[in-house]
């Protein structure tokens, strides 16, 4: 039986999430789209901070609200005026988004009712994510350890610094 | 082994026809004229050698109890596919082989120097040297062949090689359609050729020429009595063999193209079809005339067809104004007698004189129809025209030519002691020993013979004397005379060759003497066509034309040779091309390219309709993709339930 | 009333329809952009609560998660880069309008 106070917070949390992540695909102004985005990143991290990975959800909100979002709002501030709405969405494209859509979550939610009984179960308690072992295990090479992850996604970042440097220097 | 080196006159001309032909255009003319007679000569020298010693060596294992034996000096296996199916390259000394290295070369050199002065500052004169050392290259690779199968394939390239020379004047189209017309009907006749080859090979084994006449009884037997149309099959093979043969020979009713083929160069007629390659099918029948002369219809249909064209292609050159045509008829005519002449042989016969009696008039024959052929080129030479019309008292102008042109028609009118007389005779002996009919019949068309090569001699050296205006024609250089001084002498002398001694059907010594009554015969027939044609063409008159009138239709007929051309037309044209032809290309070009066309159409208008899909637009390629997950995935959990 | 592991993934499914139906029909190259990180966030998700519930002793998901961020990043800022300079070359940002290169 969980506290009043965090069944409280799911349901914000999730309610967040639903009417942002709607708002952000159907807005005609783009910049609001983006800060709705940002409400729904941040509406993970409280999903990740809910059920205990507080180091996720930091990263979540360091990395994404704060790198992500600034990239896309430079961006968006760089290639479209203010005021410069997205023109209304035609019926025809407008009904094969919806129709995709429907067709994956319909599917997708079909199949997680059709496990009903086992993804009823409750969460234990006894999680054990201290920043100290998170530590270790991505900087060791034994069974569960994630150094050469750590370093693959190293070089790809170093990779992704100067792909991005070429691609966007002026000739 | 000993003779080995014979395989030079093979080598020697093949390396001047690379030579000249690859490096030729960066020599001079005169050089790569000289370059080529000079390695001509040398290859008649070791022909000649090499021959002589073959006739006249006396070395151990040449003669064994008086019969010569057949010497294979090179023996090459070029492809081996099975025990039996083995091609073999190699080089066969015998009496006729021998006496062909000695024709040909001889031939051979005296077009080279020929030409030296006939084709001076005509264009491409060392690709026409180049092909001319091809040629020789062929033609000695023919007669040496030791198996049916080598002398296919060098069959074939004397083909390519008269192909090139007719067409040697590439940008008349009279010379293009002769030489296509000369290659397609040899072609023809090559294919009977070939089926003779398999049908031949196939019964007996072999395809080696001294393995099929050491034993040509076991040949015939070999089929084993099979049959195909009510004839033993071995027949059709020797038929269809002959067919080949007819077909290089120009024997009626393949003869059409040779008259076409005098397009080429003069000396190139006088090479390849007057002395050489067109006597390539009598070479072949005598090559195989031990087996031959076993199949007693297959020898009849050889002689009734020798015979006819002898007679025919007499009657067509008594009329032809163009003196090349009438020298290429009377060719076809020769050709015919020797034709007829191995047709009526039989070892049995006279020793079988006629084998012997074709062999000598082949030798003969080149001798003087290649005199008469550099004779007429000269002329040609100094006239600029083939049309007698345009010739006449060229004995004063020619002196040279005249002389040689007189012995040339002497010789093969049969006077004594000119070479055609002792070779005719032996014909005439041969066919009056098989039967007295073939015997009357060569008999009159010698007399033919006779009286053409005199309308011919006379309207070219004597009848009128036409105005020639300023252009006074003259004797030709040096380099062209000394040919036909030499091919007269020759043609005086050849007659005198103890043929009997040298070349005979088993190889042994054949006694000769002259039987008077047929050679008395033929010389008061040939005497007697001399005169009437020295009555009707001595000086102009017109008698001849007023003959012609009153006979017009025969004369017409035979001035376009019995319409044979225009049979041949009819029926490639109205009945091949139009009835079989004709639809075979509808059927092509519409049922089968069309299906290939519609698979082509229907595969690009596809191609078009489909081309939208792969746009490049990824929202479209994640809605396809989710659609198909999703449908996916559908279809999976109805199956499950 | 307890918060199952159903009720994690209901928001996280309508994030992802939502990321789907963004893709399809956005015509900004940035709201696309904006779009996938949305189907991204959702699959983050997953992974912790799965991970949360199952094995609540290991810590896969969540590090799975942890480098789906770190990748995701990098493949903004890049991509991000390409939007910029394209718009630089060409002055647009609606995809239907970027057929320079085809063909």
């Amino acid at each position: 039986m969980d506290s009043v106070g965090n069944i409280l917070m799911y349901f914000i949390i999730a309610l967040a999430i639903i009417v942002f992540s709607v708002l952000t695909v159907t807005s005609r102004k783009i910049l609001r789209s983006a800060t709705y985005l940002l409400f729904v990143l941040f509406a993970t991290a409280g999903i990740y901070f809910q059920l205990g990975y507080e180091f996720l959800g930091a990263v979540q909100i360091a990395v994404y609200a704060g790198g992500i979002m600034v990239l896309f709002v430079f961006s968006i501030l760089l290639t479209s005026r203010p005021g410069n709405n997205s023109e209304p969405l035609t019926t025809h494209k407008k009904w094969m988004g919806i129709s995709a859509a429907v067709a994956g979550v319909a599917l997708s939610g079909y199949s997680l009712l059709s496990y009903g009984a086992f993804l009823g179960r409750e969460m234990s308690s006894n999680l054990n994510v201290d920043i100290t072992r998170i530590g270790h295990a991505l900087l060791s090479t034994d069974k569960w350890g994630y150094l050469l992850p750590f370093e693959a996604i190293s070089i790809l970042l170093l990779a992704c610094i100067i792909g991005g440097v070429v691609i966007a220097r002026k000739r | 082994m000993e003779l080995s080196y014979t395989v030079a006159v093979l080598i020697i001309p093949i390396v001047m026809f690379l030579f000249l032909g690859i490096v030729g255009v960066k020599l001079s003319k005169k050089t790569a004229g000289l370059l080529g007679t000079c390695a001509m000569g040398v290859t008649t020298l070791i022909a000649y050698a090499s021959a002589l010693t073959y006739f006249f060596g006396t070395s151990q294992g040449q003669i064994v109890d008086g019969v010569r034996q057949q010497l294979e000096v090179l023996d090459i296996t070029w492809l081996q596919f099975t025990e039996n199916l083995v091609i073999k390259l190699g080089i066969l000394l015998d009496p006729i082989s021998a006496m062909m290295l000695i024709v040909i070369t001889t031939v051979s050199l005296m077009v080279h120097i020929y030409s030296l002065g006939y084709m001076d500052g005509e264009k491409g004169f060392q690709r026409y040297y180049a092909f001319l050392s091809l040629f020789t290259f062929s033609m000695l690779g023919l007669v040496v062949a030791t198996n049916i199968f080598q002398m296919y394939i060098f069959w074939e390239l004397v083909g390519v090689s008269s192909y090139l020379l007719i067409g040697f004047y590439y940008t008349l189209p009279a010379a293009v359609s002769a030489s296509k017309k000369a290659f397609i009907v040899t072609r023809f006749a090559d294919l009977g050729f070939l089926l003779g080859i398999l049908i031949l090979s196939f019964y007996t084994k072999t395809f080696d020429f001294v393995t099929l006449t050491s034993n040509p009884s076991a040949a015939i037997t070999s089929a084993g009595g099979a049959t195909f149309m009510g004839c033993s099959v071995m027949a059709w093979a020797l038929t269809l063999i002959f067919m080949g043969g007819a077909g290089k020979s120009a024997m009626f009713p393949l003869h059409i193209w040779l008259p076409d083929a005098m397009e080429g160069p003069t000396p190139v007629s006088a090479l390849i079809h007057a002395a050489t390659m067109v006597v390539a099918g009598v070479y072949l029948v005598a090559r195989l005339f031990p087996v031959y002369c076993l199949e007693e219809g297959t020898m009849t249909v050889i002689t009734v067809i020798g015979c006819v064209t002898a007679l025919y292609a007499a009657a067509v050159a008594c009329v032809q104004s163009d003196i090349k045509r009438v020298l290429a008829f009377s060719t076809i005519s020769q050709i015919a007698f020797m034709i007829t002449s191995l047709g009526v042989a039989r070892p049995e016969l006279h020793e079988g004189v006629g084998y012997m009696a074709s062999m000598f008039h082949l030798f003969t024959h080149a001798m003087f129809k290649a005199l008469l052929f550099l004779c007429a080129g000269a002329i040609i030479h100094a006239v600029h025209s083939n049309e007698m019309s345009k010739m006449g008292g060229l004995r004063k102008y020619m002196p040279i030519c005249n002389i040689a042109f007189l012995i040339g028609c002497l010789a093969i009118s049969g006077i004594w002691p000119f070479a055609g007389f002792f070779s005719k005779d032996e014909i005439l002996v041969a066919a009056y020993a098989n039967s007295p009919v073939w015997g009357i019949w060569l008999s009159a068309v010698a007399g033919m013979t006779a009286f053409y090569m005199f309308r011919l001699y006379y309207k070219i050296f004597w009848w009128n004397n036409p105005d020639y205006g300023h252009h006074t024609p003259h004797e030709a250089p040096m380099t062209m005379t000394f040919p036909l001084i030499f091919l007269s002498l020759v043609s005086i002398v050849a007659g005198f060759v103890p043929f009997g001694d040298l070349v005979t059907w088993n190889r042994g010594v054949l006694h000769t003497q002259i039987v008077w009554a047929v050679a008395g015969t033929s010389t008061v027939i040939a005497v007697a066509a001399i005169a009437l044609a020295t009555v009707l063409y001595y000086k102009e008159n017109p008698v001849p034309t007023k003959m012609a009138d009153a006979c017009r239709g025969l004369w017409t007929a035979a001035y376009k040779r019995f319409y044979m051309d225009e049979l041949y037309q009819f029926i490639t044209h109205k009945i091949i091309f139009a009835c079989i032809s004709r639809p075979i290309a509808w059927f092509d070009r519409r049922i089968i390219d069309g299906t290939f066309d519609l698979l082509a159409n229907v595969t690009n208008s596809a191609s078009y309709a489909v081309r939208k899909l792969q746009g490049g637009t990824i929202q479209g390629y994640v809605l396809v993709y989710i659609l198909g997950a999703a449908i996916l995935a559908a279809v999976s959990i109805i199956c499950l339930i | 009333m307890e918060i199952t592991m159903l009720m994690y993934l209901i928001p996280s499914l309508i994030m992802f329809g939502c990321g789907v139906y963004g893709f399809i029909t956005r015509k900004n190259m940035i709201a696309i952009l904006i779009s996938l990180e949305l189907m991204l966030n959702s699959v983050d998700i997953n992974f912790t609560v799965f991970n949360r519930y199952l094995f609540p002793g290991q810590m896969e998901g969540m590090m799975f998660t942890l480098f789906a961020i770190g990748i995701a990043a990098a493949e903004t800022a890049l991509a991000i880069a390409i939007v910029i300079n394209v718009f630089r070359a060409v002055k647009k940002v609606d995809i239907r309008e970027l057929t320079k290169m085809k063909f």
